[in-house]
């Protein structure tokens, strides 16, 4: 593919980027599911707990072939939001992400994910019923997943409860997207005891996908109309549209054997150190 | 050492009011951040740090678990020379770490190597609170990783005293790539047949929760150590209301259904052997054990 798709169109600061995507009017993946899929079925739960509504599953097609669709939920309105937890998975979440992981597994489906949370939800209940088992797992169980997995950051991508979805073949991220460690403000709030030094935060944490190509977290960007995705969702759908369809045909076919050492080491390489 | 064992007890468990309590005397007491129980260092010593009044297993250094754990003079350490860089160019991270290497005498937040216990081979690995409270940057997810790996190689049981405050901020996005990566080998090595033991130790949080810590075939955890993913403070702030006291430790995740069995630091040894054991292949009836 192009050298361009590795670069942002539009040089703005990561703070600018924070802007964009938290704009009221930023498409989630409700927008896109149907300008990018057709078939579409959703499919609820765990089968162990219950249904999360901050991780949406289901099956359907993309440019006619079957695929498994795997999405964290921004709500667009209160009552979404309500429902979805602000996007904010609980371990029943991750835990349907995985068995609709191993379902397309067994049907020879590819798995697309699509990042969009500021973290997992961080309560008593999650506590108890295991978000960091739940994390883990996730991230042990697509690194093992024998069928291609895409992933793309819409939004968000804060902190293991969006790596739960990003263990995968190939990442991309939208061009305003950010993925980070834990959310600027929670860095902030860490590093300096003071939330309200998010604005700084952003400029030191390295959260741009630029950044993420170049930590080797990201392969690819996918461009955003000018001004980001809200002025022209049908444009950034058409874009999400293709860098699928490059990516999955870079992938369907392959040896899944190649295909999984290629996952594991795209992981096993990140880290600076010396010996 | 042992002050700054105080220290971080103390900010964790709150402690008395620090201005108006009598200074600590600096050679000899511990004092219990649990029961504010006292005894002096030598007893705590003999007890394998842990509170003689109500069993608190205190946090050691990894040098202090080896040496309870390892068979005398059998602990060879791998990767012992590793220490971390500046991936996302933080600043200062560089003059935090030379500082704490000098202060600790670590090079880094995490021990490997291989060892025996009760004369069962076995690959091991440690992490050390002191060094930035064991957080996971790229030296400990390299260290764990490869300790998985030569794992699988080797055929050799593998066990985790875990200890973390969670993914290592200066690190940024790379510091969270470490768990996909350290969690990625621990799956691999499950694929290879491997015997993954997870010791979870005070206080084991964040990121490491939520990746190799939780991946074990079998999970001990101390007693009454702390165990979770998210951190105390923004969870009461989310829910804006005091959480029990046992909220997260060991107890709290058996009886959630998270931990195995929680085993005392002086039975600890014996039972690690005994699970190795059981785990030997090719073992029959009427075979010796």
């Amino acid at each position: 593919m192009a050298e361009e798709n590795t670069v942002p169109k539009e040089q703005l600061t990561p703070f600018e980027r924070l802007e964009i995507i938290r704009n009221k009017n930023r498409p989630t993946i409700r927008d896109y599911i149907p300008m990018i899929f057709t078939d579409f079925y959703e499919m609820h739960g765990d089968r162990l707990f219950g249904d999360d509504g901050a991780v949406l599953g289901g099956i359907g097609r993309f440019k006619n072939m079957p695929v498994t669709v795997i999405a964290e939920v921004k709500g667009r309105d209160i009552y979404e939001n309500k429902s979805a937890n602000f996007a904010m998975p609980h371990p029943e979440g991750y835990r349907k992400a995985i068995r609709l992981a191993r379902q397309a597994e067994k049907f020879h489906r590819p798995v697309i994910c699509f990042i969009d949370t500021p973290g997992a939800f961080c309560g008593v209940e999650a506590e108890k019923r295991g978000q960091g088992e739940a994390i883990a797992r996730s991230l042990a169980e697509f690194m093992t997943l024998r069928t291609p997995v895409i992933s793309v950051v819409l939004g968000e991508g804060g902190s293991g409860g969006a790596l739960a979805l990003g263990v995968c073949d190939e990442l991309a991220m939208l061009e305003n997207a950010i993925y980070s460690v834990i959310s600027p403000r929670g860095f902030a709030s860490i590093l300096w005891r003071d939330a309200s030094r998010e604005k700084e935060a952003c400029n030191i944490m390295k959260i741009t996908a630029a950044d993420a190509v170049h930590l080797g977290v990201a392969e690819r960007i996918i461009a955003e109309p000018p001004g980001g995705a809200h002025n022209d969702p049908e444009t950034t759908a058409e874009n999400i549209s293709e860098f699928l369809a490059n990516s999955l045909n870079n992938k369907i076919g392959k040896d899944i054997d190649v295909l999984l050492n290629g996952r594991y080491n795209k992981f096993r390489k990140i880290g600076a150190f010396t010996e | 050492m042992l002050e700054d064992l105080f220290k971080m007890v103390t900010a964790r468990w709150g402690g008395d009011d620090d201005d108006n309590s009598p200074p600590v005397p600096q050679t000899a007491l511990f004092k219990c951040p649990r029961c504010s129980g006292s005894c002096d260092n030598e007893a705590l010593e003999r007890n394998m740090w842990v509170c003689p009044e109500c069993g608190y297993h205190s946090r050691i250094s990894a040098a202090d678990r080896l040496a309870i754990t390892c068979d005398s003079g059998s602990f060879m350490e791998y990767d012992k020379d590793m220490a971390g860089q500046n991936p996302i160019d933080f600043p200062d991270y560089e003059d935090k770490i030379r500082s704490l290497q000098e202060k600790t005498g670590l090079t880094e937040a995490v021990i490997t190597g291989e060892c025996t216990i009760h004369g069962e081979k076995c690959i091991i690995g440690v992490m050390d609170s002191h060094f930035m409270m064991a957080s996971m940057g790229s030296v400990v997810g390299e260290k764990i990783t490869r300790a998985f790996e030569r794992a699988a190689e080797k055929r050799l049981p593998l066990i985790l005293f875990t200890a973390s405050g969670g993914a290592r901020m200066q690190e940024g996005l790379v510091s969270l790539m470490q768990m996909a990566k350290t969690s990625g080998a621990a799956a691999r090595l499950a694929q290879a047949g491997g015997l993954y033991i997870t010791v979870l130790t005070d206080p084991t949080t964040g990121g490491v929760t939520a990746s190799f810590a939780s991946l074990g075939d079998i999970i001990i955890a101390e007693p009454k150590v702390l165990v979770g993913f998210a951190g105390r403070r923004v969870i009461e702030g989310t829910i804006r209301q005091r959480l029990p006291e046992d909220f997260q430790s060991a107890e709290f995740l058996q009886e959630n259904g998270f931990v195995d069995m929680i085993c005392e630091r002086r039975n600890m040894r014996r039972t690690l052997a005994h699970l190795i054991r059981l785990h030997r292949p090719g073992q029959r009836m009427g075979g010796e054990t």
